[in-house]
C-alpha cells in the first residue's frame, strides 16, 4: 500500500446527510391547514456519516436495503449533492470548487455501476461509449482516439476488435468490463464500485474482482467498494464500514470486523451469511424486518431487532466511538463497560 | 424398502426452436429426488437450471418445448400428461416458488382472496374453511398476526414478507414436491437467513421434497441433501452435497468452488475459471467445458458419458478429480 | 496442479458476420409481420404515386384549359370528347378523377406528413425539456399540454382556421397546434424513465455537458415511442385535414386534397354518381390503413416488454 507524504485523505465526508423529501403541493398544504393527516415525507437516506478514505486504500461499504450505501456512493462520486455536511476532495471542499477544478475533481472520481444492462447507452457503439468523455474533455486528440480506446479495452480485458459493436451483443461480464474501461478512460484516481459484481455469475464475478485487484496495483487506484456480499468485501477490502438505515454502525480493519465484530448488527449479519463449510446446520436468524427508511425507529435504529437492547437504546442515538485502535462502533453496550 | 421417489427425471430434453436456430437449453438431464429430501440444482446463467424447473412444472412456453425424456412424478410421466392433468397437479401436488414473489401474487387482489382462491381451486371446502387453512399456513411460514395480514395487499408487504406469502401459497395443499427457483437471491442477507431457516424447518416437518434452484453454493450447502451441478444444459455432477463440495469430481464444480472468495486467501487473486460459458447456439463438439478446463485433453473432443465414478457420485467427465485413488484427496479448491 | 487465471478474457466464441446495429435488428423484426410489410409496400407505392403525379397522371386537374365541362359527371371508363379515357370517371367540373386523386394524394400527404413532423419536433423538444428540467418548467409545459388536449381536436382546428383563414400553410399550422401535445406528453413519460437509468448517471459522472446528455444520450433512447406516435399521427393528420377540407375550411378549391374531392362529390352520392366521392374515399382509406399497419407493427417491435 502506498503512503502519502501528507496525511490528507483522498476523500473525506464530514457529517454528511442526504434527505429526500416529498414537499406538499398546493392541495396538500391546503389539506394540512384543514387539519387532515398529511405530512411531508422525509427519507433520511444518509444520516450524519463521517468517512475518510486514504490514497491506495480499499474501503468496503456493507449494508442491506435502505442502509444508504448507494446514496453515499453517489455523493462520493459527485453525482448527487449532499443535503448537509461537507465532502472534501484531497483537502478541498467540493462545494467551493468551480469551473475547471470542479470538473477535474469529478473526473478523478468515477463510478462502476451495478446493472450491466442499463449502465451502458444501448444506442452507442462501444468505442463511442469509452471514447466520448476523453474526447469531449480534450484528454485525447481525435487522431489518437482509436489507439487510446484500444488500450483501455485491453486493460479491462476486452478484445479491441469488438469496439464497433453494441452493448446488447456482449455478455453481462463483458458489459461490466466496458463500464470499467469507460471509467478508466478519464484517468481517475478513485473508483466507487456500487455493487459492481452483484449481477454477475460466480465465475465471472471472480474474474472481475481479479481485474479490480490488478488495476489497483497497476494504476495505484483507491476504491470505495459497495456491496451487500460480505465474503466479497472481506476478500478485497483493507477497511470495512457497516451501515444500517443511513448510519454507520461499525468501522474497522477487515480482519477486525470479521473476527472481532463489536456491533450486534454486524454480528447478526455475519451469522446470517450462509457458508459452504456449514453443512446442514441450522441457519441463524435475526428476528424482525428491516424498518422502512420513511419511519426509522427512534434512538438506535437497530434496537427493535437487537437481542441485547436496553432502555437507553430506545431513546438515545449511539455515537460512533473508537473502542480499539482503528476500530469504531456505535453501540451503547460499549459504554456500559 | 425402496419407495417410489417423488420425482425422477430421466434424460430430459427441452429445446427452444428460435429463428436463429435450436437452443438446447436442457439437454439430457437426469436426477432423482427421494421423498422428503432436498435437491440443490446449481448453475450459472445459461446452465439450464431454471428451464429444468419450468419443464418439471410443464410451464415452458413457445418456442420451447420438451423434446424428449421422462419426468416421473410418483411414477406418472408428466412429460406426457395432458394440460388438464397438469392443471390439477400444479398448486396442488406440485408447487413452484419464483425469484420474484410478484410472479405469484396479484397486485390488485387482497392476500385472503388469492389464498382462498388457491385452496378452493383444488379442494371442495367452504370459504371459512379455506380461510382457516390460509391463516394456519401463514402461521407456518412465520408471519405474525396472520388475520391482519390476510386483509392486506401485496404492496403493503416488504420483499421478504411477500416471499413468505408466496411460500405459504405453495404449501396450502401440502404438495409432494416444491420447485423453488432462486427464491432468496433478491433478498437481503438477514431476511434470506430467516427464510432459509423457515424452509429448513418446514421441509423437515412436512416431508415435502424440494428442488432448490440457485447459483449460490453456500445456500445449497446448508439446505440440500443432494446436489446436481449444471453447465450448458447438462448435469455435470450429481451426488451427496457434502461429498461433492468437499471432493468435487468435475473440473467445473472444482472451478466454481475455487472462485468463491471465502475459499481464497485474502488479498490473493481468486482462482477464477478463465473464459465464458459458450453460447448455446454454438457448442463445441464433445465436452462443453473443454475450452475453459485446466485438465482438457484430446479425449474431451468426444461426448463424455455421465458415469458413476464413485458410489452414488456421478460426473460427466473423462478425467475427473479425486478418483485416481479413492483414499487420497487431490489438491483441489 | 493449480488453476491459474488467464490474463485476458478470450473473445466470445460466436463472431457474427456483420455488426448488428439496432437499426438492422429493428428492420428484421419488423419484417416478421407479413401484413405490416404489405402495409409498408402499399404506403411506399402511394408515396411514389403522389411524388410522380405530374408525370403519370393523364391530365392536370388544375389546368382549367384542359377541362371540358361537357365531360362532367361521366361514368368510369367513358371515353371523353377528346378521345381520352376517364378510368375513374369525372367530377362535375369535368376533371378526370384519377388525376384528381393523384394530385389530391400529394396535398394530403404533404399536409399530413409535414404537420406531423413539425408537431413532432415541437412536441418532443418540449417533452424532453420538461422531463430533464423538472419542477416549474415541467409543470408549466404539462399544464399547457392538458389545456391543449382538453379541446376536441376538430373544434380546436376549426377555431384556428376560422381565425387564420384558408390555405395550405394555415392548415399545417392548425394541425401542428392541435397535435404537438401528444408528442410532448409521451416523450416526457419516456424521458422521465430513461433519465433515471444508470447510463445517464454515468454520463453525469463523466462530467459531460448537459446539452450533450440530453441530445446524445437521452433523446435517442426516447425514439421508440416517438416513432410509433409519429406514424399514427401522420394517419391522424391526413384524416383531420380531410375532415377540415370536407367541411370547407381546409385547402382551397383550386388545390383539392382528397377530403375536398370527397366533399365535392357528396351531393351526387344518392343520385347514382357515386364515383366522384367513392374513389377518393377509397384512396384515403388505403393510405390511412397502410400507415396504421406499419404503425401497429412498429409499436409491437419497439415495445421492450414484448421482447423475449
Amino acid at each position: 500500500m502506498s503512503t502519502t507524504l501528507n496525511n490528507i485523505p483522498m476523500i473525506e465526508l464530514v457529517n454528511v446527510s442526504k434527505r429526500f423529501s416529498k414537499t406538499l403541493d398546493f392541495a396538500g398544504k391546503f389539506a394540512k391547514k384543514l387539519g387532515m393527516p398529511v405530512r411531508e415525507e422525509v427519507v433520511h437516506a444518509v444520516d450524519g456519516v463521517n468517512l475518510s478514505v486514504r490514497k491506495g486504500e480499499v474501503v468496503g461499504l456493507v449494508g442491506e436495503s435502505g442502509c444508504g450505501k448507494s446514496t453515499l456512493g453517489r455523493m462520493v462520486a459527485g453525482i448527487m449533492p449532499a443535503t448537509e455536511g461537507d465532502i472534501f476532495w484531497q483537502g478541498q471542499n467540493t462545494a467551493n470548487l468551480s469551473g475547471a477544478k470542479a470538473k477535474l475533481a469529478k473526473l478523478q472520481t468515477q463510478m462502476i455501476f451495478q446493472d450491466p444492462m442499463s449502465s451502458l447507452n444501448p444506442r452507442l457503439r462501444v468505442s463511442d461509449i469509452i471514447g466520448e468523455a476523453p474526447l469531449v474533455h480534450g484528454m485525447v486528440k481525435r487522431d489518437q482516439l482509436e489507439t487510446y480506446v484500444d488500450e483501455q479495452m485491453r486493460r479491462a480485458g476486452l478484445d479491441p476488435s469488438y469496439k464497433r459493436r453494441y452493448p446488447h451483443q456482449f455478455s453481462g461480464g463483458q458489459r461490466q468490463r466496458i463500464g470499467i474501461a469507460r471509467a478508466l478512460a478519464v484517468q481517475p484516481e478513485f473508483l466507487v464500485c456500487d455493487e459492481s459484481v452483484a449481477a454477475l455469475d460466480v465465475s465471472i464475478q471472480a474474474q472481475v474482482l481479479n481485474l479490480f485487484m490488478k488495476l489497483r496495483q497497476e494504476l495505484d487506484l483507491t476504491y470505495l467498494f459497495i456491496s451487500h456480499d460480505l465474503s466479497v468485501v472481506e476478500h478485497l477490502s483493507d477497511r470495512v464500514v457497516i451501515m444500517y438505515l443511513g448510519r454507520v454502525v461499525e468501522e474497522a480493519k477487515a480482519e477486525d470486523v470479521f473476527n472481532r465484530a463489536n456491533h450486534p448488527y454486524t454480528q447478526s449479519l455475519l451469522n446470517a451469511v450462509p457458508r459452504i463449510e456449514a453443512r446442514k446446520k441450522a441457519f441463524q436468524v435475526v428476528k424482525g424486518e428491516i424498518p422502512s427508511p420513511l419511519n426509522p425507529p427512534k434512538g438506535c435504529h437497530f434496537h427493535p431487532r437487537c437481542p441485547m437492547a436496553m432502555d437507553r437504546c430506545r431513546v438515545e442515538r449511539p455515537l460512533l466511538k473508537e473502542i480499539a485502535p482503528g476500530h469504531k462502533s456505535a453501540c451503547h453496550l460499549n459504554d456500559a463497560a | 424398502m425402496t419407495q417410489t421417489p417423488t420425482l425422477e427425471v430421466r434424460n430430459l430434453r427441452t429445446h427452444f426452436f428460435t429463428r436463429a436456430g435450436v437452443v438446447k437449453a436442457v439437454d439430457d438431464v437426469s436426477f432423482t429426488v427421494p421423498r422428503g429430501k432436498v435437491l440443490g440444482l446449481v448453475g450459472e446463467s445459461g446452465s439450464g437450471k431454471t428451464v429444468t424447473g419450468f419443464s418439471v412444472m410443464r410451464l415452458v412456453d413457445e418456442p420451447g418445448r420438451i423434446a424428449g425424456g421422462q419426468i416421473l412424478f410418483k411414477g406418472q410421466d408428466l412429460a406426457k400428461a395432458s394440460e388438464e392433468e397438469m392443471r390439477s397437479l400444479r398448486g396442488n401436488r406440485i408447487a413452484m416458488i419464483f425469484q420474484d414473489p410478484m410472479m405469484t401474487l396479484n397486485p390488485v387482489l387482497r392476500i385472503d382472496t388469492q389464498m382462498i382462491e388457491t385452496v378452493q381451486a383444488h379442494a371442495k371446502v367452504s370459504r371459512e374453511e379455506a380461510r382457516q387453512r390460509a391463516r394456519d399456513t401463514l402461521g407456518m411460514v412465520g408471519i405474525p398476526s396472520p388475520d391482519e395480514r390476510l386483509m392486506s395487499y401485496p404492496h403493503q408487504f416488504s420483499g421478504g414478507m411477500r416471499q413468505r406469502v408466496a411460500i405459504a401459497i405453495a404449501l396450502l395443499h401440502k404438495p409432494d414436491l416444491i420447485v423453488a427457483d432462486e427464491p432468496t437471491t433478491a433478498l437481503d442477507v438477514t431476511i434470506q437467513g430467516q427464510i432459509l431457516a423457515e424452509v429448513q424447518k418446514l421441509a423437515a416437518e412436512t416431508g415435502t421434497s424440494l428442488i432448490w434452484i440457485t447459483h449460490d453454493l453456500s445456500v445449497v450447502s446448508g439446505l440440500a441433501d443432494d446436489i446436481a451441478v449444471m453447465y450448458a444444459g447438462k448435469v455435470v455432477e450429481h451426488g451427496d452435497v457434502g461429498e461433492v463440495l468437499d471432493t468435487p469430481l468435475h473440473p467445473y464444480t472444482n472451478g466454481l468452488l475455487g472462485s468463491v472468495p471465502s475459499r481464497n486467501k485474502r488479498g490473493e487473486p481468486l482462482r477464477s475459471i478463465p473464459g465464458m460459458t459458450p453460447s448455446l447456439f454454438n457448442l463445441p463438439a464433445g465436452c462443453a467445458f473443454q475450452a475453459r478446463c485446466p485438465r482438457a485433453a484430446e479425449v474431451c473432443k468426444q461426448e463424455p458419458p455421465f458415469r458413476e465414478w464413485l458410489p452414488a457420485r456421478e460426473a460427466r467427465c473423462f478425467i475427473p478429480h479425486n478418483v485416481s485413488e479413492p483414499g487420497t484427496k487431490e489438491q483441489v479448491a | 496442479m493449480s488453476a491459474t487465471t488467464a490474463p485476458t478474457t478470450p473473445p466470445p466464441a460466436v463472431k457474427p458476420a456483420k455488426v448488428e446495429t439496432p437499426f438492422r435488428r429493428l428492420v428484421s423484426e419488423f419484417c416478421e409481420s407479413k401484413l405490416a410489410l404489405f402495409g409498408l409496400i402499399v404506403f411506399i407505392i402511394i408515396c411514389l404515386l403522389a411524388l410522380f403525379a405530374p408525370w403519370i397522371s393523364p391530365q392536370n386537374p388544375y389546368d382549367l384549359a384542359q377541362l371540358d365541362i361537357m365531360d362532367g359527371r361521366l361514368e368510369p371508363g367513358t371515353v371523353g370528347g377528346a378521345g381520352f379515357t376517364y378510368w375513374l370517371g369525372t367530377d362535375d367540373q369535368g376533371r378526370d378523377m384519377l388525376s384528381g386523386i393523384l394530385y389530391g394524394l400529394r396535398i394530403s400527404l404533404t399536409v399530413g406528413g409535414g404537420s406531423a413532423i413539425l408537431a413532432c419536433a415541437v412536441g418532443a423538444s418540449l417533452g424532453l425539456l420538461a422531463a430533464y428540467a423538472g419542477k416549474r418548467t415541467d409543470t408549466i409545459i404539462m399544464r399547457l399540454v392538458d389545456l391543449q388536449l382538453s379541446f376536441p381536436t376538430i373544434l380546436a382546428a376549426l377555431m384556428i382556421l376560422a381565425f387564420l383563414g384558408k390555405g395550405v400553410f394555415n392548415v399545417v399550422i392548425a394541425l401542428v397546434i392541435v397535435e404537438w401535445a401528444y408528442y410532448a406528453r409521451t416523450v416526457r413519460g419516456t424521458a422521465l424513465v430513461e433519465r433515471r437509468r444508470e447510463y445517464i448517471e454515468a454520463a453525469q459522472c463523466l462530467a459531460l455537458p448537459t446539452h450533450r446528455i440530453i441530445f446524445r444520450h437521452l433523446l435517442p433512447n426516447c425514439m421508440p415511442p416517438i416513432i410509433v406516435i409519429g406514424t399514427m399521427q401522420i394517419a391522424r393528420a391526413i384524416a383531420l385535414e380531410a375532415t377540415l377540407s370536407f367541411l370547407g375550411l381546409g385547402v382551397p378549391i383550386t388545390e383539392p386534397s382528397l377530403g375536398l374531392l370527397i366533399a365535392n362529390g357528396y351531393e351526387y352520392m344518392l343520385s347514382g354518381k357515386y364515383w366522384i366521392s367513392f374513389y377518393p374515399g377509397i384512396a384515403l382509406l388505403i393510405t390511412i390503413v397502410s400507415i396504421n399497419l406499419v404503425g401497429d407493427q412498429l409499436r409491437d417491435v419497439l415495445n421492450p416488454r414484448l421482447k423475449k
